[in-house]
């Protein structure tokens, strides 16, 4: 076995992680699913067809949200496009890091705010965008900008915001599903053998605890899809100091973000909501914690 | 009967594992053409700037025609270059030409303070960045096919229909210290 500290190992570790936990969070899906048929008391179609109505309830939701991602984020945060004019020194590290990793060049835009953040976002490479704030463009230097950005670009490289659409539908329908489900109790219920009783209590446990393991897993896949895009963009500029002092340096600044928003925190490369409210703790689980990250990033120093 | 059938669907099932490899290298393949264009636009973006050079510092720099002769003679051996090695060593040797060229440029205020040369100057050192970037586009891309070739069980298909592994654009350790710089 090869030491697993390279960026190329840290990737497929990644990698290989995220499907692991979609293949625990899809047989939990079904088993979740199950229960609450039974606990519905339902047949086999009837179940099917509940279960039918959620997924698609939950597409519904989550298509528009994923479709428009871009648009929908950037009009949140108050991002303004720029061409390459405005900031040529910024728009050729975008363009030449494209050009290494093979992608088209996403628009580009700045927010104005003096916290330093970055998100990327967009439903494919081709409706890419990646924002940067005033405050980081002005507080990193070329190579830190360049590890953020390889950064940024390693999550619209690797679909990051499919991904996470996938994730949300799944958790919304196990949402949906519980809600339903709840609610019934309250009509009553159809003639039930004593299987049926014993399925009853635990589609009711199911209920409460599903939506919260659902999140938990979310949270999972977030966290690893960030790590995934630190090791994709270490290969891009094969300079993980680069980013590891970028981390340090957003993460140590005091500034605020003005359009901080609890929906669009999980996009930035750093929680924008630190210090600001009860939504710090429960981002702050979506993202994993920058001393991992760093420590993460300071293994493959050297071996790239 | 049951044998015949499981004869069958194994038989079915080796023809679409062959297949899929087949479209898979061929995939490959066609990315690792895809990144070479990709670096050749960008090679001929940067010898396309070297003519405009010359012309703005020949003014200028009368006493080291030398270093000039040297960036043109890069240039040619760029657009002549068939192979990627042979790219790289071009373009590795015109990366040195350059670096000379801009060493004389220092002792020339003036020639430092035209906008025009400042330009040529930006513009090429940000082409350069660009062929990096699209090298290791590109080498990354030769990764990915040289491994299939080599691991097993993709490396059979691979020989079965002829196909080889592609060469990385770089240059050897020697090569990169054949580059004199001159003043």
């Amino acid at each position: 076995m090869a030491t697993v500290n390279t960026a190329w190992d840290h990737r497929s570790s990644n990698i290989i992680k995220t499907w692991l936990i979609m293949l625990f969070f899809s047989i939990f899906v079904v088993a979740v699913v199950y229960i609450f048929a039974r606990g519905f008391g339902y047949s086999e179609t009837g179940a099917l067809g509940l279960v039918g109505f959620a997924l698609i309830m939950a597409g519904i939701m989550n298509f528009v949200s994923y479709f428009f991602s871009d648009k929908i984020v950037l009009g949140l945060s108050g991002a303004k496009p720029i061409k390459k004019e405005d900031n040529p020194t910024l728009y050729r590290t975008v363009e030449n890091l494209c050009i290494a990793a093979g992608l088209p060049v996403p628009k580009i835009y700045i927010m104005n705010e003096e916290a330093p953040n970055a998100f990327a976002t967009g439903r494919d490479p081709k409706h890419a965008a990646i924002a940067f704030t005033k405050g980081i463009l002005q507080r990193l230097d070329k190579l830190e900008l360049e590890g953020v950005t390889a950064h940024e670009l390693s999550h619209v490289g690797n679909r990051d915001t499919l991904v996470m659409a996938v994730v949300s539908v799944l958790v919304g329908m196990i949402a949906i599903l519980s809600d339903i489900f709840m609610r019934s109790l309250w009509f009553g219920g159809n003639n039930r053998d004593i299987w049926g009783g014993v399925y009853m209590i635990l589609a009711i446990v199911a209920a409460i605890l599903a939506p919260i393991a659902a999140m938990l897993i979310q949270m999972a896949v977030s966290r690893r899809r960030e790590l995934l895009a630190d090791a994709s963009g270490v290969l891009l500029t094969r300079y993980p100091r680069g980013l590891a002092l970028a981390l340090q340096k957003i993460s140590s600044s005091h500034s605020q973000m003005k359009a901080a928003h609890t929906g669009t925190a999980h996009l930035f490369i750093i929680n924008p909501l630190k210090g600001k409210s009860a939504g710090q703790w429960l981002v702050g689980l979506f993202n994993p914690p920058i001393e991992v990250r760093i420590k993460a990033l300071q293994e493959m120093e050297g071996k790239v | 009967m049951l044998t015949i059938y499981i004869i069958i669907g194994a038989l079915v099932l080796v023809v679409i594992w062959l297949l899929a490899t087949y479209n898979g290298l061929i995939t490959l393949r066609n990315r690792v053409k895809e990144a070479w264009s990709q670096i050749d636009v960008q090679l001929k973006r940067r010898s396309s700037l070297i003519p405009n050079l010359i012309e703005a510092v020949k003014g200028y720099v009368k006493h080291e025609k030398g270093v000039l002769t040297e960036v043109t003679k890069a240039r040619t051996a760029l657009m002549d270059a068939k192979t990627p090695h042979e790219a790289a060593k071009a373009d590795n040797m015109l990366t040195g030409a350059l670096k000379s060229l801009f060493a004389v440029a220092e002792s020339y205020p003036n020639l430092k303070a035209s906008e025009n040369f400042k330009h040529l100057q930006e513009e090429l050192s940000d082409t350069e960045t660009k062929v990096a970037a699209a090298r290791q586009f590109y080498n990354t891309n030769v990764l990915d096919l040289n491994n299939s070739l080599e691991t097993i069980p993709s490396a059979w298909v691979g020989s079965t229909f002829g196909f080889i592994k592609e060469e990385f654009f770089k240059v050897t350790e020697e090569e990169k210290k054949d580059i004199k710089v001159e003043f």
